[in-house]
């Protein structure tokens, strides 16, 4: 199963450096997010995204994770070759990983 | 002070937004104040360029249009302006705005905040905080824009100014600072500094609460996004709010858009840095209290950084792009074959050409596996050059695939485009002067 059947997101840019938030559905399903959606896991699914270290926060207070990933807009916004500098669709990029 | 209640809409979250929904929220809002956020990263750098080319420029480009369609409503129903559209220069767009006012017969007064073009005050040996290396080694430099913080703002609005136009200003203390303005709170007590900025930070973006950049019509449907209503904030004396929109108007506001905007552009939520306070985002606390409306209550912080942080904008380099497109059978192993040509005859004057399959996986820059072929599928290369003339060989280079190229490629466009890029650096406090300018009929 995809984690866009369980979970949305949301990115964000700042310099270099990505952000997707992950948010399940039903708050239920926080802790299946934490046991399985490691930094490790988002690391190996985004490599020909993401090249430097990510770190994921764990919010329990909305019940949402957010992985913070360095060197990921390939210079960042401002003088990025990509289609899309700011990475504002990579957030279905993370949805694509299978649980 | 005193007041039980303030109501604070955001109107636009960026320099290109909607107009109308600012016009919604100040006809039908109730609002006591209205924030305009119109600055991105890299718009001053872009705005300084505009008014080195001519004196009266350099304010946002759209200011114009805004405060005439806004101006009869603001002075109708008593709302405060606050935005950041002075972008590069805030006095000339505050004597713009008197200008329409006196055309418009409305009286009005209008303050300007400068003092975050810190250009004169940085040295260009200093290291950037993105490369280590000095700034002058990014490129040759064009803007150098301090994010302000309250301080400024809070002095504007002790005056009678009914709009205040700022240039940099951090973009969570265009709503922090009415707050503490109404509610007399201490800037040093950074338990409500911190609540302040996170109702702040919700609503910075405009229609990101409310269904913009959220709604999938499969997973989270969303209804009326072609009249999307903006969000406004009623505020309470000890730093909770309730978020919700004008009755009527497009979009949704619900946990789902609350939590995805709480944690946009978040580096590290438990020190969410502003001019004002270090914010900590992971004790607040949302609940839907209502249809389109969700409480917000908790966060905190502690200190404010004893630096401001600066844009320092650059000319990097000449961006050269061309596009065509292929369809029906073979379109993709025609289109690999024109990017095999491109690289062929482009990679070694650009060594970071860098050639997308726009269809396939030019956007996650991997597409997972999914191997369906496209039926159609668009070939993009891009490269950086020195001068606009050789960028615009990359374009040419496409181009020419039309009859030096695989069959049936059609639909091309090229451009060529100067790209500003930006790096950071941090400013003591004391050496930024900010500076309240009133304008007057």
């Amino acid at each position: 199963m995809k984690l866009y059947n369980i979970a949305h997101s949301r990115a964000g840019d700042k310099g270099n450096t990505l952000t997707l938030s992950l948010i399940p559905y039903q708050e239920t399903d926080y802790d299946l997010l934490c046991d399985s959606v490691t930094a490790e896991r988002v690391k190996a699914h985004l490599k020909d995204v993401v090249a430097g270290e990510i770190i994921r926060y764990e919010l329990q207070n909305i019940h949402a994770l957010l992985f913070v990933c360095q060197q990921a807009l390939m210079g960042g916004v401002t003088t990025s070759l990509a289609m899309d500098t700011h990475g504002k669709a990579l957030s279905y990029a993370l949805l694509e990983m299978e649980l | 002070m005193g007041k039980a209640k303030i109501r604070i809409g955001c109107g636009a979250g960026f320099s290109g937004d909607r107009l109308e929904p600012a016009v919604i929220l100040a006809e039908k809002g109730e609002l006591d104040y209205l924030v305009l956020e119109c600055l991105a990263e890299r718009t001053i750098a872009l705005a300084q360029k505009r008014k080195l080319q001519d004196p009266e420029q350099g304010y946002d480009p759209l200011l114009e249009r805004r405060i005439r369609s806004l101006l009869p409503l603001l002075v109708q129903n008593k709302i405060r302006l606050i935005s950041n559209m002075g972008a590069a220069n805030p006095i000339a767009g505050a004597q713009k705005i008197i200008d329409i006012a006196r055309e418009l017969g409305l009286s009005i007064s209008v303050a300007a905040i400068t003092g975050d073009d810190v250009l004169a005050k940085i040295d260009s040996s200093w290291p950037a905080l993105e490369t280590g290396a000095a700034l002058e080694k990014s490129g040759p430099i064009i803007s150098a824009n301090a994010y302000l913080g309250i301080e400024p703002i809070m002095e504007a609005l002790q005056s009678e100014a009914q709009i205040i136009l700022t240039g940099r200003v951090a973009d969570p203390s265009l709503f922090l600072a009415p707050m503490i303005h109404e509610f007399g709170w201490k800037t040093d007590d950074y338990a409500l500094v911190g609540k302040g900025t996170v109702i702040g930070h919700l609503l910075e973006c405009a229609g990101h609460i409310t269904g913009g950049y959220f709604a999938d019509p499969i997973k989270k449907p969303v209804a009326g996004m072609a009249e999307l209503g903006h969000p406004f904030a009623d505020v309470f004396p000890d730093g909770s709010a309730v978020i919700s929109k004008v009755e009527g108007t497009g979009g949704v506001v619900n946990l789902q858009t609350a939590k995805e905007q709480l944690l946009y552009e978040v580096i590290n939520p438990y020190e969410y840095f502003t001019p004002d306070v270090i914010a900590d985002f992971t004790t607040v606390h949302l609940s839907e209290s209502g249809p389109d409306q969700v409480s917000v209550r908790g966060g905190t912080g502690k200190n404010k950084p004893a630096t401001y942080k600066v844009s320092v904008g650059y000319k990097a380099f000449f961006l050269g792009e061309g596009e065509i497109s292929y369809a029906g059978s073979a379109a993709l192993e025609r289109a690999e074959l024109a990017g095999e040509i491109l690289t062929r005859r482009l990679k070694d004057q650009f060594p970071d050409l860098r050639i997308d399959y726009i269809g396939s996986s030019s956007v996650h820059r991997s597409n997972f596996g999914h191997s369906a072929v496209p039926y159609e599928i668009r070939v993009r290369a891009v490269a950086k050059a020195s001068s606009a003339s050789q960028a615009a060989l990359i374009g040419e280079e496409v181009e020419a695939l039309y009859t030096n190229g695989p069959a049936g490629g059609g639909g091309v466009r090229k451009g060529v485009n100067e790209v500003i890029g930006i790096v950071s650096v941090l400013l003591d406090r004391g050496v930024v002067e900010p500076e309240v300018t009133i304008f007057t009929m």
